[in-house]
């Protein structure tokens, strides 16, 4: 048992530590809703200006930026969600010439950091000329995502129960079958973990939306704060509500599926 | 008592992060992968399983990658043809004082992104460990969140608060009495590098306490009360007991914190844009820099490979480290 002076320390400590991680956050929403022009340092606005937000959503574009990022995030996700499942089933459960080569080559690129791969992915799509087209943002994505989810897919699948599969066989099912009939719908819970994680990454991806975007009508929403935040930093209300219109998305999916996130960065989840 | 199986494999039980295991370091463990039990009889399907993903990974990322190589050990601007330089560009960067410096810089970051937030984590998890925590589940959603938002957004909102007129920070400062403190924080040619590793650290704090919090609660009560009948006090009982269960958390977040810490792009990109002068470039923000505004793409290569490579290095040694304390 421990006693009551040290149970009031423990809430002290989380306490100040939660206060800290909060106290930008709430300093952003306060900044926000102050008066346009005035900066309050973080205090209490004098009073509130909810149309912040409605003046960024128009004159700030933020609505086109968030249909960019909105279109390319489920993009990303939707299909190397597709593609993961595919592969990841097959480095799972069967046996091939190669598979512990092939599995290998996949989870290199873990380890390979999107700084490396900019330079060439700039210049070969510049010849191909799809720069400057959502698919210079959603390609790329797929294929370092596919990385990630081929290795938690697999892992998922090598995990299910030999006995479904072998139930599925005796059925009849093909392998096409079973797999999406059968194990799939088993697999739910870890299938949405690896779409939260993606679909984070590819929100807040920034680096690649920089070198690859250059019309506005594609900027995704971080590339778009950060031409914002370029020509407008004094209208610091108009600018904070921008962040908070960026951050809102990602944030809503965390708090609705926060054991998805927690559950899957705490797995030592990385995308290259 | 670390199981093989991934958090999920119950339907529908969707995972207290219990078994933090070390993605890259599983990745990393040869043997073990390949000898895990042979999956399925076999089939040619694989292939067929496997190639749509492999096509896009092949074309976008190792295609990219031997092409980076490549441009590493040129000298070109875009326009001209290339030209052969064998490895002048890696050797540039030992010789070149600034991007020496970057390198220098991003080691400086690893201890405000990755040291700082772990021993943090560590002490506060020290307190935590002897007593039950109500709300715990509270709690943990705050700490987190900083993980959770876009880092453009953690840079903006952190360059308000380091802004020299009107900055939280100096109006607090200016508050409490210790107005000859104020400072424009990023402009600051010797703190700057620290304000910038600082917002680092604020972002990952979290991610180790929550990792450390739920390593803690899968540590069995009675090798604590054992210790306890051993007389051990809660120092003894923190090195005796909480620190050596904890070590694949603790390998977890320095990966995941220290891979953050050399990647660090958008937040140089928007705070400071590397200055002032050279005092908070970085190399993530050099390979861009050179690429994109220098038009020196070799060179750039060359630094985006180096960084992949302290990557590898370090994920390797992190996992080989934690590994053999275990074993």
């Amino acid at each position: 048992m421990i006693s009551r002076g040290e149970q009031v320390l423990n809430y002290a400590i989380l306490t100040v530590f939660a206060v800290i991680a909060l106290y930008p956050i709430l300093g952003m929403l306060l900044t926000a809703l102050g008066p346009p022009g005035e900066s309050t340092g973080f205090g209490i606005p004098s009073s509130l200006h909810f149309e912040n937000f409605r003046d960024a959503w128009n004159q700030g574009h933020f609505s086109t930026y968030l249909r960019s990022s909105t279109i390319v995030a489920v993009s990303v996700v939707v299909a190397s969600t597709f593609l993961s499942i595919l592969s990841g089933y097959a480095f799972g459960t069967m046996r091939f010439r190669g598979s512990t080569v092939l599995f290998y080559v996949f989870i290199a690129g873990l380890m390979i950091p999107l700084e490396a791969l900019v330079i060439p992915l700039y210049f070969k799509l510049r010849d191909v000329n799809l720069t400057d087209t959502y698919w210079a943002l959603i390609l790329p994505q797929v294929a370092l995502s596919v990385a990630f989810g081929t290795f938690w897919m697999r892992a998922f699948f090598l995990a299910t129960p030999r006995s479904l599969l072998e139930a599925a066989r005796i059925d009849g099912a093909s392998s096409w079958t079973t797999l999406w009939r059968v194990l799939v719908p088993f697999g739910r819970p870890a299938i949405l973990t690896m779409m939260v994680l993606v679909f984070m990454w590819t929100w807040n991806e920034f680096l690649l939306a920089l070198v690859m975007v250059a019309s506005e009508d594609l900027r995704t929403a971080p590339l778009g704060l950060a031409f914002f935040q370029g020509q407008h930093s004094s209208q610091l209300s108009l600018l904070a509500a921008g962040s908070v219109i960026v951050a809102t998305p990602v944030v809503l999916l965390y708090i609705f599926l926060q054991r998805h996130f927690i559950a899957g960065m705490l797995s030592g989840a990385v995308k290259g | 008592m670390r199981s093989s199986t991934p958090a999920h494999a119950e339907p529908g039980v969707v995972a207290e992060p219990a078994p933090a295991e070390l993605l890259l370091g599983r990745a990393l463990r040869s043997a073990k992968v390949s000898r895990r039990d042979p999956p399925g009889e076999p089939r040619h399907v694989g292939y067929l399983y496997i190639l749509p993903a492999f096509a896009i990974y092949a074309l976008f990322v190792l295609a990219p990658l031997g092409f980076a190589v490549w441009y590493s050990l040129h000298t070109w601007d875009g326009l001209l043809p290339m030209e052969w330089v064998g490895l002048d560009n890696y050797k540039e960067i030992f010789r070149s004082g600034p991007l020496r410096q970057a390198f220098g810089h991003s080691l400086v970051l690893i201890v405000f992104y990755a040291v700082l937030p772990v021993t943090l984590g560590l002490i506060m998890v020290a307190a935590l460990s002897r007593a039950r925590i109500r709300g715990q589940a509270a709690f943990r959603t705050v700490l987190f969140l900083p993980q959770v938002i876009p880092l453009v957004v953690v840079a903006v909102v952190w360059r308000m608060i380091y802004a020299p007129n009107n900055g939280s920070l100096n109006d607090f400062l200016g508050k409490v009495g210790l107005g000859s403190l104020e400072r424009a924080w990023l402009g600051d040619f010797n703190l700057a590098l620290y304000a910038v590793g600082f917002i680092g650290t604020w972002v990952a704090t979290g991610l180790a306490l929550v990792l450390f919090m739920s390593g803690v609660q899968r540590i069995p009560q009675s090798l604590y009360d054992a210790a306890r009948v051993d007389g051990a006090g809660p120092v003894r009982e923190f090195f005796a007991v909480t620190l050596p269960n904890l070590r694949g958390e603790i390998a977890v977040a320095l990966t995941l914190t220290t891979i953050a810490a050399l990647r660090n792009f958008d937040l140089v990109y928007i705070t400071t844009q590397g200055g002032p002068g050279n005092q908070t470039s970085v190399p993530a923000f050099e390979v861009y820099n050179k690429a994109f505004q220098q038009g020196q793409i070799g060179l750039a290569a060359a630094i985006g490979i180096t960084l992949a490579a302290m990557i590898l290095v370090i994920t390797f040694g992190i996992t080989r480290i934690s590994e053999r304390g275990r074993a």
